[in-house]
């Protein structure tokens, strides 16, 4: 951990060198308000400008957008040789926003041209005519571009007395963005978000002239008869048809408060609040944000500037599921249960953390063997003690922190390929690949900013994008992507069908792949995939190509270089490897570690059922995420001692005999480990006394006696220093064929699912402005699968095993025959806790018996 | 830190350079009596002292002050058993404003809380709903508070304010036992209602934008107005067939707990101090 270190070879998981200076590039030499300067060719004078510190107002202009020379408020005076060579001042002033510098040009600003300064107030007098004065009640005001500038580049007195333009306001973009329009100076900085960046153009100009406004395709502003067009995007749950998932982006970048989040609105004023700076929970890109809360209340989060992970931009998820640290089921205080003598379980009572603890050490000593399962959310810091407590005060390695669909093979590659490998795909490199492979990762579902580096890359570099799925999702449009349609389960056969030579798209993706920095990006998803892993290797091996692992949750790479998976110590090191186990041993000042193979996930569950685990430290954790999530309630019901380390009350600790409240991101600083193996360290936010889970398990190992030297982040951080990363031997490769595919029955399908990115996680929960811009649930099947099942599309389709039914509207897909697609978590249709399915397994599917809308 | 102390460093060091400096500590050194022990030093006062008739009518000359004061008028103010009223412009305990039609003013900008200098006032804004207009247009102040412990009277806050929500009163008496009871939240800040007031929450008049509120063009509620009233709550004592706005006043002032034990704890401290 490089966070105390200043030697990287020493650190667990070493952080991101500095970005490389930029090579030698051809610059030109002009001059800004007298004061001559070098940039690269082709720079524009607005940013030259800021390089040298020279204020130059503006509005449309964005460093991450294209230049559209939109709001005209930068305009500058500027002289540039004419084609005698003579300087010649240009007859009008020029914006600087959309003028690129060019030898021997010599620009004045406002601050040494009169003529400037007077345009830039011209321009602002005209923004200004119809902006009404509503700054006190506007969320814009105390941070907004527009009030600033009018101040510093604009007159003190307006000289408009007539009535100024008012609309209806505001009105609903969706159920999260609100936007009122007679604020809007019409910089296009959302309409071009919403093209150049997130591609779902979601709002944008309508109408000519002086009724020129923003707005979404509205048919009663537009005076619009006739069929509306439609596009491939579906309808989220409010039924418009434009959902977004980076809607919130537009809200922040807005220079006026045109564009407001009904999360928000009039919640608090700027100047009032306390900024924190933080990492986002919700997905392993670890993207920048920054919480601003006020007395003890988060009120907002709003991207942070990070150029090499998320740039300026945050999914929405990112931005407004705040709300579950602070959701009335939060456990503020330890409770214990106590349990009758024929096993029954009583109430869970409130206790001190002195009674709590000697409660879960007693029950911990008494229950015997003791199996962990961590979850997926959890910090670097947590991760580890999670390893280093199963390991050196249970005496186990029946550790495992995969809360999904997961398989031995995906263990072995974890081990193999992403443990103590940090840092060997980055961001960056996404956008220098000429091709990126995508198998079993849904970028724009699965993992928000992934998708918004992609598409930069795809828009600015022309990379190809490919992806292994059941179908062209919405996502893999706006990417300008190639499918390659494998039915759920045939991914591997696919794979392996990627070899030069092979006929039409597979062997042009080979093609592709064997180019220098090509990229395949596979997600977590493949685990339930047979083989999968194994070709992906080997394929990774054929084409030279480079591998890097994405999974969802913000915990799992983290817990992967911890450790916490059965057969892996932290940093790589393997359990099987006698020299690595000694290694840790030496370091941990343990006499052995314990070398018996652990148990994964499915094996601790089946394990708690069957009585071979006697007691189980869990946290935080749903059972419904795992893949039998029955199973999965059996065996809490059924193990005999449950120990559950959690923020909010849920299904384990509706069962556990003592919970242990820890605290949320928010109410703690750590470490998330983004899918690349970059640390992103993040501080306390909020004053709070709730612990991190390392420290609760300091303290519970203290009870059992043993001293775990976890108790704050300063030690956790030095003793990962101390241990380091392990050059000794990496684990083997797996080599796992692949399954051959079910014979599909008449009347059933293969099940393909993912999650969608807003769905019913326990991370959105109490946020209804956000779930109102969630995509609205569809089950998707083929043209022909629709006809066999004797569905229309729109209709209703029965999904079913015989756990349970899912019935949902069908949209007819593009896609294989004999599949069905389901979102896993959307609202109505829980695909594990319904069907007890997951991607690969049979289905049956038959016309459903209710209409559904 | 270590810059400034280095720079402290230079000065003293060019201060101890230059001569006159210390010449003038030398001069110190002489007038200390430390420094001169056992030499007395003879006592010479500096005023001269007056001589001639001066010189001799001067002892009896003090008690002129005294007998000339006798007849003029006094200047005590007999506290608090007599109260003269401030000055109109006094700044006293601030009150939150309502519109003739018995909206609140306020509407929850904030700007008091951000030009006050002592950071005494805290405000949250919310929604003006449909079911629960309470000031016109989009938002009203939800949360009021100012603490009096902090306040300095100053006056910003009731500058700063856009719709002459926040005025000061002339009310002086402001002293409580408790840090707690000195912060005065909205009902206790809220004016009372004046005649043909209709008490809030009630729609705007209809056909009106929060613009003509700020032009004064508002004069009092509307018959749509007492009908919503009428219709929500039927026992309002500002409807036209209600108690009257003394009935209305004495709930609001039951709801300002705060203003009435500081209005307690004044009248008790009065009658302690009167004769």
């Amino acid at each position: 951990m490089t966070i105390t270190s200043s030697n990287p070879a020493t650190s667990l998981v070493p952080a991101a060198p500095a970005p490389a200076a930029p090579t030698d590039v051809e610059t030109v030499t002009f001059s800004i308000d007298g004061i001559e300067t070098s940039a690269p060719k082709g720079t524009l004078v607005i940013r030259a400008a800021e390089e040298l510190g020279i204020q130059i107002p503006r509005f449309c202009d964005h460093p991450l957008l294209a230049p559209a020379g939109a709001c005209r408020q930068c305009l500058v005076e500027v002289w540039a040789p004419g084609r005698d060579g003579k300087l010649a001042k240009m007859p009008k002033p020029q914006a600087s926003c959309t003028l690129e510098a060019t030898p021997g040009m010599e620009v004045k600003t406002q601050h040494t041209s009169a003529e400037a300064d007077k345009a830039q107030h011209g321009v602002m007098e005209l923004l200004l005519i119809n902006h009404p004065l509503d700054c006190p009640v506007c969320d814009k005001g105390g941070e907004c571009p527009l009030q600033n500038q009018a101040m510093s580049n604009g007159r003190a007195s307006a000289r408009f007395v007539d009535v100024k333009r008012t609309f209806a306001k505001p009105i609903a973009i969706s159920t999260q963005i609100l936007l009122d329009r007679e604020r809007c100076i019409l910089c296009q900085r959302c309409t071009r978000f919403s093209e150049e960046i997130a591609g779902d153009t979601f709002i944008d100009l309508q109408k000519r002239g002086a009724s020129q406004q923003i707005g979404t395709f509205d048919t009663d502003v537009l005076g619009f008869a006739g069929d509306l067009p439609t596009g491939a995007s579906t309808l989220d749950t409010s039924g418009k048809p434009f959902a977004s998932y980076f809607s919130g982006n537009t809200v922040q970048i807005c220079p006026v408060g045109a564009l407001t989040s009904a999360a928000y609105r009039f919640r608090s004023r700027p100047f009032d609040l306390v900024s924190t700076p933080g990492i986002s929970e919700h997905d392993s890109n670890g993207s920048a944000i920054r919480i601003d809360h006020r007395r003890g209340v988060v009120l907002r989060r709003l991207a942070g500037d990070d150029p090499a992970v998320n740039q300026e931009w945050i999914s929405d998820k990112d931005r407004f599921a705040f709300t579950w640290q602070s959701a009335p089921d939060r456990i503020t205080t330890p409770l214990v249960r106590e349990r009758t003598d024929d096993g029954t379980r009583g109430e869970l009572v409130p206790a001190s953390w002195v009674e709590a603890l000697g409660a879960a050490a007693a029950g911990l000593r008494a229950a015997g063997a003791v199996g962990v399962l961590p979850g997926g959310r959890l910090t670097l810091e947590d991760a580890y003690a999670y390893a280093k407590f199963a390991r050196v005060v249970l005496g186990t390695n029946d550790v495992d922190g995969r809360a999904r669909p997961h398989s031995d093979e995906e263990e072995a590659f974890l081990a193999h390929r992403v443990a103590g490998r940090t840092l060997e795909v980055t961001f960056g490199d996404l956008d220098r690949a000429p091709a990126v492979l995508l198998v079993g990762l849904e970028p724009e579902e699965e993992a928000g900013i992934l998708f918004l580096r992609l598409r930069q890359a795809v828009v600015h570099h022309r990379a190809r994008v490919v992806s292994v799925a059941a179908l062209a999702s919405r996502g893999l449009e706006r990417l300008s992507g190639t499918l390659l349609a494998a039915a759920p389960g045939t991914e591997a056969e696919v794979l392996d069908g990627i070899t030069a030579g092979a006929p039409d798209e597979l062997g042009a993706t080979a093609g592709l792949l064997g180019a220098e920095n090509a990229v395949i990006l596979v997600g977590e998803r493949l685990a339930s995939v047979p083989g999968g892993f194994t070709a992906v290797l080997a394929l990774a091996e054929r084409t030279g190509a480079r591998l890097a692992w994405v999974p969802r949750r913000a915990g799992e790479r983290g817990a992967v270089e911890a450790g916490l998976l059965p057969s892996v110590l932290p940093g790589g090191r393997t359990v099987a490897d006698s020299a690595a186990r000694v290694d840790l041993a030496a370091a941990w000042d343990v006499d052995a570690l314990p070398s018996a193979p652990g148990r994964s996930t499915g094996a601790i569950v089946a394990g708690a059922r069957d009585g071979s685990l006697g007691g189980l430290l869990v946290g935080g954790l749903e059972p419904a995420d795992l893949p039998d999530p029955a199973l999965a309630r059996d065996a809490l019901d059924r193990v005999g001692f449950l120990v559950s380390l959690e923020v909010r009350a849920s299904e384990v600790t509706d069962r556990a005999d003592v919970v242990l409240p820890v605290a949320p991101p928010v109410e703690r600083g750590g470490t998330f480990v983004t899918w690349e193996g970059r640390p992103r360290p993040f501080p306390q936010a909020l004053v709070s006394h709730a612990l991190p889970d390392h420290r609760v398990l300091d303290r519970l190992a203290d009870e059992l006696g043993v001293v775990l030297g976890l108790g704050s982040l300063a030690e956790v951080h030095a003793e990962l220093d101390q241990i380091g990363g392990w050059d000794g031997a990496r684990a083997a490769a797996p080599a796992v064929g692949a399954d051959e595919p079910p014979a599909v029955a008449p009347g059933t399908a293969v099940l393909a699912t993912w999650h969608q990115l807003l769905d019913n996680g326990r991370l959105q929960t109490g946020e209804q402005h956000l779930a109102g811009t969630a995509k609205r649930p569809v089950a998707r099947i083929s043209a022909g699968t629709a006809a066999a099942a004797g569905v229309a599309d729109g209709g209703a389709l029965a999904v079913s095993t015989d756990a349970g039914t899912i019935t949902l509207p069908v949209a007819v897909t593009d896609m294989p025959d004999h599949v069905v697609w389901l979102p896993t978590n959307a609202p109505g249709s829980a695909v594990r806790d319904t069907l007890h399915a997951d991607a690969g397994d049979l289905v049956r599917v038959a016309a459903g018996s209710t209409e559904v809308a | 830190m270590a810059e400034p102390r280095k720079a402290t460093g230079k000065q003293v060091a060019r201060t101890a350079a230059k001569p006159a400096p210390k010449a003038e500590s030398r001069d110190v050194e002489k007038r200390s009596p430390v420094g001169d022990v056992g030499a007395p030093v003879s006592y010479e006062p500096l005023m001269k002292p007056a001589g001639g008739v001066r010189g001799f009518l001067a002892p009896a000359g003090g008690f002129g002050v005294t007998l000339s004061n006798m007849f003029r008028p006094t200047v005590t103010e007999e506290y608090p058993s007599e109260k003269v009223p401030a000055k109109p412009r006094y700044h006293g305990r601030h009150q939150l404003n309502r519109y003739a039609d018995g909206l609140e003013k306020c509407i929850g900008c904030e700007l008091c809380a951000w030009a006050c200098p002592a950071d005494a006032i805290y405000v949250e804004g919310a929604d003006n709903t449909p079911d629960n207009q309470r000031s016109p247009g989009e938002r009203y102040g939800a949360v009021y508070q100012i603490n009096y412990l902090r306040c300095i009277f100053c006056g910003l806050c009731i500058e700063a304010c856009p719709t002459r929500a926040l005025t000061m009163t002339n009310e002086y008496e402001l002293a409580g036992p408790t840090r707690t009871g000195m912060i005065w939240e909205k009902q206790d800040l809220l004016a009372p209602l004046r005649s043909g007031m209709l008490a809030a929450p009630h729609p705007m008049v209809e056909g009106t934008t929060d613009t003509e509120y700020y032009r004064g063009e508002v004069t009092g509620p509307t018959e749509a107005q007492q009908a919503w009233v009428r219709e929500h709550r039927p026992d309002d004592p500002t409807l036209p067939e209600g108690e009257g706005v003394d009935a209305a006043n004495v709930q609001l002032s039951d709801a300002a707990t705060t203003a009435a034990e500081m209005a307690r704890l004044v009248a008790a401290a009065n009658k302690q101090g009167s004769r």
